[in-house]
């Protein structure tokens, strides 16, 4: 089932940018690009847990800020020659409003 | 038995649907009120009539013979005034009052105008009827016309007036112009073209007043206080479904007048079609649904059978020469990916969204003439992977069409200065060529391009390829990122040259290959335009790493560091003491004295961050700048006020020095020393730029270095005064500004260009003196601190979003 929550409007996330999301298992990043798509994944880097709240958005995709690997928001596989993977969570707009679906929020604290 | 049918409203819905009725030869007995004083006309070509391209009898699409045949009764000029549906009677204006058996609203929607003060002068009006565009087309070239809303209607109206010599300028609140329907390189393409038709064109600008005289429109106030005088206003910001008759009438009303697929509202007898009608959720805006409504209408009055069901979109613009086409979907939706095509010879722009295989989306502009088949694509869902490779060139190109990396520079026009130094544009360098100057040391020998500095050389090899075609073979030069073929330099004459002055410009105009750049390109160009148009460009923290965005730095554990400025090195107690207890009050665990001689917070928490700036902002305190890549210290000694050897006071001409540099931004990070003597304790002769004061004056070095490369300053100029120094150090920081590559310390840049060419530009008084005065025109917008300002009005952004954390997690 899934159980979508209210967790802010649109505008309260720069486009190309992101915010952050306090969950009980730590921190989840809010994405939104250039084209207004929202994408939820962990706030921290396969590489060394950077904060990629932090990084560059560029199309769907985001730079972590402390060395530069690339991560894809819609899969949150490692780009290029870097391996690795962040976990994503479904994530939308409504009405100009962030959705985020709250059974992620029971299997990451049951995880 | 013939059915009595009263008709609300004859707008383009409603007319269409009385065709169909009178097609299948229904018999039904028709009475068609109207608000407007005249019968059914095609409302969309209302543009056309306003530019002067057609008269409003072309576009009436029913005449009096029609109406007459069809036995209509038309009461042209007046509202129905209410509906009773116990009695199924509706009461005209005039008190009369009509039976009918079926009744059908038409009543379109109502221009939405902002409650601005002084929405309700005179001269201020919507875009909706013929009066309206009447009005607009009494305007002529003594007139001042301000167009506020910078989408469909509003262009439409500013291109009409525009075409006839009024003086049109257009005020639109987001960042570009129609962004419902179009990217941001569109948008810039689009402003292009209305600009190039004369039109002012203001981006992200708030309305705040319309000012009067008399009663009478004078002026629009925008909220940065500037102010548009104007004859007429125009308000074009959208409109809303008219329900205020099917919501007396007690009809189901949402945002519009709720109808089920067979356009029946909540009572049996009543239809509604057109922008006044809600249909699962949605509203209308454009007749192609309403085409379909019409029909669905007729049918279900004439017994039949039907179902409205919602389709994708398109949008064109009936702007003559702005040839654009937005469909479908590129605002939603997972697993999506972009193909991008752009021309800029041609200006053209191109753009798939694409999911599971099928395009969901399109902007395109410049060329639009497969816009049908690509609609097609969306509309029918069409696999693209065959031909995924090829689809964005269009049907005619199934085969596949290379692109070219030359397209950039083939499109120059032959005034371009490719050139900055000796100022040589395009058409002389293709001359020289065409001339028999067939290499790179001939075109310098003939027309000195590329023969200065050297930056520009890129640009000339590829005229040179262009012209030459494939007698030339192009040296492979290190492009700036996978998004473009250019290097650095290229773009960078490119953004001088062309003046682009937005980062969709540079895409566009450079034909990159993605929509909207990487981690790599973005930074270097946000720099570049702040650099190059400090007044025209806005500063885009999307685009700078995090140290910038958050004007702070990032350490390894996410923490970042807080690093007050201290003019010179200079400090006191009072400031200590507020360091202490900012420190203390935010649990900092780490304090350390810095190499430039400034005390650095280490592991502050991101979300305390504007606090603490608050605290240290309360004591006098600013942004050290310890992030940025732009002026980060300025190092001194203690020269004459203390030292037995010093010549000048070097602590002194340091704080001055940082008050004229801090808060620019510069290619890489900027730092200054001033030894008060050539003994030299503030280390000047390894920084960027080096001071030694002697007793005849000042001596200037630059490129010194002590990170991983070590090298001393060499001389660049010896001066005599401080304001001298302050000038020469200005200018020297502006040419490093607007010349060097994005992330090439001083001494990387002078490597490419040599100190000579560097010398003979700070060496010339004339030059000197205009290099300082733009670093002084791009200081009057950098030199904020930006950590006041975060700390007023962007502490939201420090903080999360949302908590979840408290909530049960069932
Ligand atoms: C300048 C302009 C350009 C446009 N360009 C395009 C375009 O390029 N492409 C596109 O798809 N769409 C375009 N549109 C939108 C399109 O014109 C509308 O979607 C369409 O006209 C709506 O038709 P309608 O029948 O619902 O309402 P309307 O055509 O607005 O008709 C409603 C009529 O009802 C009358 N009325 C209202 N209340 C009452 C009452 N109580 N009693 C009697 N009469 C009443 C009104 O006076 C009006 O005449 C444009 C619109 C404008 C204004
Ligand atoms: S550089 Fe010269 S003036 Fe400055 S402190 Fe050292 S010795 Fe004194
Ligand atoms: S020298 Fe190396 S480890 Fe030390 S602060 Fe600089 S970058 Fe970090
Ligand atoms: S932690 Fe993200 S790239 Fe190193």
């Amino acid at each position: 089932m899934t159980d979508w929550i209210d967790i802010a409007s649109i505008d309260d996330i720069p486009q190309r940018g992101a915010r952050v999301v306090k969950t009980r298992a730590g921190c989840v990043a809010v994405f939104r690009t250039a084209a207004d798509e929202v994408f939820a994944l962990d706030n921290a880097c396969p590489h060394k847990q950077g904060p990629l709240v932090e990084g560059i958005v560029h199309g769907s995709a985001v730079t972590c800020p402390l060395h530069n690997w690339v991560i894809s928001l819609e899969t949150g596989l490692v780009q290029g020659n870097d391996e690795g993977q962040v976990a994503t969570y479904p994530a939308r707009v409504e009405g100009g409003r962030v959705l985020l679906d709250t059974t992620f929020l029971q299997a990451r604290s049951a995880a | 038995m013939t059915q009595e049918i009263i008709v609300i409203g004859a707008g383009m819905a409603s007319g269409r649907t009385l065709e169909h009725l009178f097609d299948a030869g229904a018999d039904v007995n028709v009475t068609l009120f109207n608000a407007e004083p005249r019968g059914n006309y095609n409302r969309i070509m209302l543009s056309p009539v306003l530019a002067g391209d057609k008269t409003y009898e072309e576009i009436v699409t029913h005449d009096a013979d029609w109406y007459e045949a069809n036995g209509v009764t038309c009461r042209f000029g007046e509202r129905v005034a209410s509906v009773d549906r116990a009695a199924k009677t509706v009461t005209a204006e005039n008190g009369d009052v009509l039976p009918y058996d079926k009744l059908i609203f038409g009543t379109g929607s109502n221009p939405f105008m902002i409650p601005l003060p002084g929405h309700d002068l005179d001269g201020v009006i919507a875009y909706r009827d013929l009066e309206d565009t009447e009005l607009m087309m009494s305007m002529g070239p003594q007139n001042k016309v301000v167009v506020i809303g910078g989408g469909l209607l509003g262009l439409e109206a500013a291109a009409g007036m525009a075409a006839r010599g009024v003086e049109v300028t257009v005020v639109h609140i987001m960042g570009h112009l129609m962004e419902r329907q179009l990217d941001e390189t569109a948008g810039y393409l689009l402003r292009k073209a209305l600009v190039d038709k004369g039109i002012t064109v203001l981006c992200q600008a708030n309305s705040k007043e319309i000012l009067g005289q008399d009663g009478k429109v004078c002026a629009l106030l925008l909220d940065d206080g500037t102010e548009l005088p104007c004859d007429l206003l125009v308000m074009a910001v959208g409109i809303r479904p008219n329900v205020a008759l099917a919501q007396d009438a007690g009809l189901a009303v949402g945002k519009g007048i709720h109808v089920d697929d067979q356009m029946v509202t909540s009572d049996k007898d009543i239809l509604a079609v057109g922008e006044c009608v809600e249909h699962n959720g949605a509203i209308f805006g454009l007749v192609a649904p309403l085409y379909d409504q019409a029909k669905v209408a007729a049918q279900t009055i004439l017994g039949d059978e039907a179902a409205f069901v919602q389709k994708e979109l398109s949008t064109k613009l009936k702007v003559t020469g702005c040839d654009l086409f937005s469909a479908g979907d590129f605002a939603d939706g997972e697993g999506r990916e972009d193909i991008v095509f752009r021309d800029p010879g041609r200006g053209v722009y191109r753009r798939l969204v694409i999911e599971d295989n099928v395009v969901v989306g399109t902007v395109m502009y410049g060329d639009t003439a497969d816009s049908n088949w690509f609609f097609g694509l969306i509309r029918d869902k069409t696999d693209i992977a065959d031909m995924r490779d090829t689809v964005i060139f269009g049907p005619a190109y199934q085969g596949g069409a290379p692109v070219d990396p030359l397209a950039a520079v083939a499109a120059l026009p032959r005034d371009a200065e490719i050139c900055g130094c000796n100022g040589i544009c395009k058409g002389t360098i293709v001359d020289a060529i065409e001339g028999g100057a067939t290499d790179l040391t001939a075109v310098r020998a003939v027309t000195k391009a590329s023969g200065s500095c050297g930056t520009c050389t890129g640009l000339v090899e590829q005229v040179l390829a262009v012209t030459l075609g494939d007698d030339f073979v192009l040296p492979g030069a290190q492009p700036i990122c996978g998004c473009t073929d250019m290097t650095h330099e290229d773009v960078r004459r490119m953004i001088k040259s062309q003046e682009l002055k937005s980062m969709a410009a540079v895409w566009q105009e450079c034909a990159w290959k993605t929509v909207d750049g990487c981690h790599v390109c973005r930074p270097a160009l946000n720099y570049y335009l702040i650099a190059d148009w400090p007044l025209e460009y806005l500063d885009d923290p999307q685009s700078r790493f995090i140290n910038e965005r958050k004007h702070a730095n990032i350490q390894k554990d996410g923490t970042f560091s807080v690093v007050p400025r201290m003019w010179g090195g200079i400090t006191t107690p009072d400031e200590l003491r507020a360091i202490a207890d900012a420190a203390d009050k935010y649990d900092v665990p780490t304090v350390k004295v810095t190499g430039g001689q400034r005390i650095d917070l280490l592991g502050v928490k991101g979300e305390d961050l504007p606090s603490i700036w608050a605290d240290l902002n309360d004591a006098g305190m600013v942004s050290g700048h310890a992030y940025s890549k732009g002026l980060r210290t300025v190092k001194t000694c203690v020269g004459t006020d203390h030292c037995r050897f010093g010549t000048q006071d070097s602590t002194g001409l340091g704080i001055k020095l940082e008050k004229a540099l801090w808060g620019s931004w510069t290619p890489h990070k900027l730092k200054l020393g001033v030894s008060g003597c050539p003994r030299n304790c503030a280390e000047a002769t390894c920084k960027d730029i080096g001071i030694v004061c002697v007793d005849s004056g000042f001596q200037i070095g630059i490129g010194g270095a002590a990170g991983m490369d070590v090298r001393e300053v060499e001389r660049l100029i010896d001066v005599e005064t401080e304001e001298e120094t302050i000038i020469a150090i200005k200018a020297m920081t502006q040419l490093y500004r607007e010349n060097a590559k994005y992330l090439d310390r001083i001494y990387k840049w002078m490597n490419k260009v040599g100190l000579e060419w560097i010398r003979e530009r700070i060496a010339d008084p004339a030059e000197r003196a205009t290099l300082a005065t733009r670093f002084d025109l791009s200081q009057t917008v950098y030199q904020k601190d930006p950590w006041a300002e975060h700390a007023q009005k962007k502490a939201a952004i420090y903080r999360p979003v949302a908590n979840l954390s408290l909530e049960a997690a069932e």
